[in-house]
């Protein structure tokens, strides 16, 4: 910080001009009234926080603009899919099973005579569902365990450390298989389950080393030296070093949740009929993709774009939070 | 180590007068390569309203004997023996629950680099008002009023705008104001410096000196003050102890151990110093060797081995058996009086200057 200590005076002299507000904007106020540094660096950017620098990268980034909408579209159908679609889901007509796009119906029917469209729409709120509470759950899972086993070390570090080891080691498909297949509950709570119990080591492995390089900073150790306790540690000095890789792999994991769910499905161990999922819905169309291939298209269409948008949103937050990219 | 240990268990009675008092503390950790012996039998005291410096090269135990203090060591592999009496109360066998008390009201430590002790994540402000909440219950805004106040006597100018600063709005030198502005927040009644001027340059350096003396005379706060710089200590201390490899090995007022130094290691110390009043062709004296493995430290003196003076000493005394150190002014030598005062004035002062 050698070019900071000349400034002092002129800092000073702006810092009165201003009112006595506490609030971020004063102080980005302050410092926009400094001079230039003689590197030619610009004094602007210094005192932004990291998340502030990540949201001005995010803004401007049109991977992120797109997948943003495209994910705003998706919670609005999920939330009120009647918005745009205005039949039901399971009003079908066998007679005109397999038929193709008509007037009223564009994407035509699939083998059971339902509308595609319809069921479509209506789909997008199961898998918007299962991604963004299978998420929830394996952050909040994952980062309090791997946080907790982080900061306290010794033999509890040791045993969880060796239980991921476990749940890694459990191929996701044949788990799935195999634990999914007992319950007869058709709803999409076992799925999230599921995926939350096979999740958490991952988002677990990642708080964990997280907060063992955060609990290393000499801030931490000086709160401590004053008396800080182990919770106000973890939770104020901690915490916030934590949550940024949480956030991004949580996010690039929320488009895979979304595909394992339409997997499980697909294999009937997932949601079963009459819930309506893409996973189902590709599944019953798959025999038939020579006669109606648009039963087939369009769920699978909607689960790519989907999952795509969760993995860009992830990926452009990732850039946006890693200091090192920029 | 029977009989060598004695005269430093000689003033265990007088344990517990001092305000902070300290006797034969031992902090071992345990590694994998072995136990690593960090302070192996140190002991002093210290007064309110005295400062005292503690002087030794990188790994000679000052910080680890610092944190022991405050309790900060990690517990698992750590072994402490001995004992430390803070105004009469044992802290080595103190439950986390009443450190957490003591720490921040009873004593406090300021860090050596402040640009790393501050959490990026918080105003100033509230990271000074935090321990002044947490240990007299304050409102947030009796807290927030403290912290400008306190921001005041540490010389930031404008305190009551830049209490909501972020760390990295300060400078280096306002940072370490910050930092001692947070260790005073509850007027602790002892304050740890770990070399609290080293990342700061020579002005501020002297700025900050200043500013801790002048609020040791507002507080009657006792100071410890960690350094290796032998011009801090020289300024702010009223005592020296000097250690190497775990163990004090010199002890005195400031004047006595900077004018007349007993022990070959200070004399080290000092020689390798410039000096403005010495030839500029002299060359600076270092200690030849480099420190002593705490896992395995040399037998007898630990010093011996670096030592220049060891064949005045007859017989294998230096390498067999451990010097002691005697109460008050001394040094933990096998040379006799004598000796140590012929080789000072013919061999050390000279090149003093």
């Amino acid at each position: 910080m050698p070019d900071q200590e000349p400034y002092e005076p002129e800092r000073a002299i702006a810092g009165t001009g201003m009112g006595g507000t506490m609030d971020l904007g004063a102080s980005e106020a302050i410092t926009l009234e400094q001079p230039p540094g003689p590197d030619g660096a610009d004094p602007r950017d210094k005192p932004r926080s990291l998340w502030s620098d990540a949201w001005h990268d995010l803004r401007r980034n049109p991977v992120f603009i797109i997948s943003a909408l495209v994910i705003l579209f998706l919670i609005v159908i999920s939330l009120w899919p009647s918005l745009i679609a205005s039949g039901s889901p399971l009003k079908c007509d066998l007679a005109k099973a397999q038929e193709g796009s008509q007037a009223g119906h564009p994407f035509g029917f699939n083998g059971q005579g339902c509308d595609v469209y319809t069921r479509t729409v209506y789909g997008a709120r199961t898998s918007v569902a299962v991604g963004i509470l299978a998420t929830l759950g394996v952050a909040v899972l994952g980062s309090v365990l791997g946080g907790l086993a982080g900061f306290f070390g010794g033999g509890g570090d040791a045993i969880l450390s060796r239980i991921t080891d476990v749940f890694f080691a459990i191929p996701v498909v044949l788990g799935g298989l195999v634990l999914l297949s007992v319950i007869t509950s058709n709803t999409i709570w076992p799925v999230i389950g599921f995926i939350v119990l096979l999740g958490w080591p991952q988002i677990s492995r990642i708080a964990r080393g997280s907060v063992i390089t955060a609990k290393q900073n000499d801030y931490v150790q000086a709160a401590r030296a004053l008396g800080a306790s182990n919770s106000r540690l973890l939770l104020r000095h901690i915490a916030p070093n934590a949550v940024a890789p949480v956030i991004v792999v949580a996010t690039i994991a929320l488009g895979t949740y979304i595909s394992l769910e339409a997997t499980l499905s697909f294999l009937g161990v997932g949601l079963k009929p009459p819930s309506v999922s893409w996973g189902i819905d590709i599944s019953s169309a798959a025999p038939y993709v020579r006669n109606a291939p648009h039963a087939l298209l369009w769920p699978s269409g909607a689960l790519a774009i989907t999952v795509l948008a969760f993995i860009m949103l992830g990926d452009a937050v990732r850039d946006a939070l890693d200091p090192k990219l920029r | 180590m029977t009989t060598q240990t004695k005269p430093e268990e000689a003033p265990a009675a007088a344990a517990g007068d001092s305000f902070l008092s300290v006797r034969d503390l031992k902090v071992h950790f345990s590694t994998e390569g072995g136990v690593v012996k960090a302070v192996d039998g140190l002991s002093f005291d210290l007064e309110r309203g005295k400062t005292l410096g503690i002087v030794g090269e990188s790994g000679s135990g000052k910080s680890v004997t610092n944190l022991a203090v405050l309790g900060l060591h990690d517990r698992r592999k750590t072994a402490i023996d001995g004992s430390i009496t803070l105004d009469g109360q044992e802290l080595t066998d103190a439950s986390e629950k009443q450190l957490e008390k003591l720490r921040g009201k009873k004593m406090a430590m300021i860090f050596q680099d402040a640009l790393t002790a501050l959490s990026p994540y918080y105003t100033v402000g509230r990271q000074i008002a935090e321990p002044f909440m947490k240990h007299n219950g304050a409102s947030k805004k009796d807290a927030r009023v403290r912290a400008i106040d306190l921001l005041q006597k540490v010389g930031i100018p404008h305190p009551h705008k830049r209490v909501d600063d972020y760390p990295h709005q300060f400078s280096g030198g306002m940072r370490q104001r910050a930092m001692i502005a947070m260790a005073l927040s509850c007027n602790p009644d002892l304050l740890i410096a770990d070399e609290p001027t080293t990342a700061l340059d020579v002005t501020v350096q002297a700025q900050i000196l200043d500013l801790l003396k002048d609020l040791q005379q507002e507080f009657g706060s006792a100071i410890i003050m960690i350094t290796h710089d032998l011009g801090v200590v020289g300024n702010m201390a009223d005592d020296i102890m000097v250690m190497y490899a775990g163990r004090a090995v010199e002890r005195g007022t400031v004047r006595e151990v900077l004018k007349s130094p007993q022990h070959p290691y200070t004399w080290g110390l000092l020689s390798s110093m410039p000096n403005l009043t010495s030839d500029v062709d002299e060359p600076l004296m270092p200690i030849p060797g480099s420190p002593p493995s705490l896992m395995n430290p040399p037998s007898g003196c630990a010093f011996h081995p670096r030592c220049g003076f060891t064949d005045l000493v007859s017989g294998e005394r230096c390498s067999g058996e451990r010097p002691t150190l005697p109460n008050g002014r001394a040094a933990a030598c096998h040379l006799t009086g004598d000796q140590r005062q012929q080789v000072f004035i013919e061999k050390i002062q000279p090149r003093l200057g």
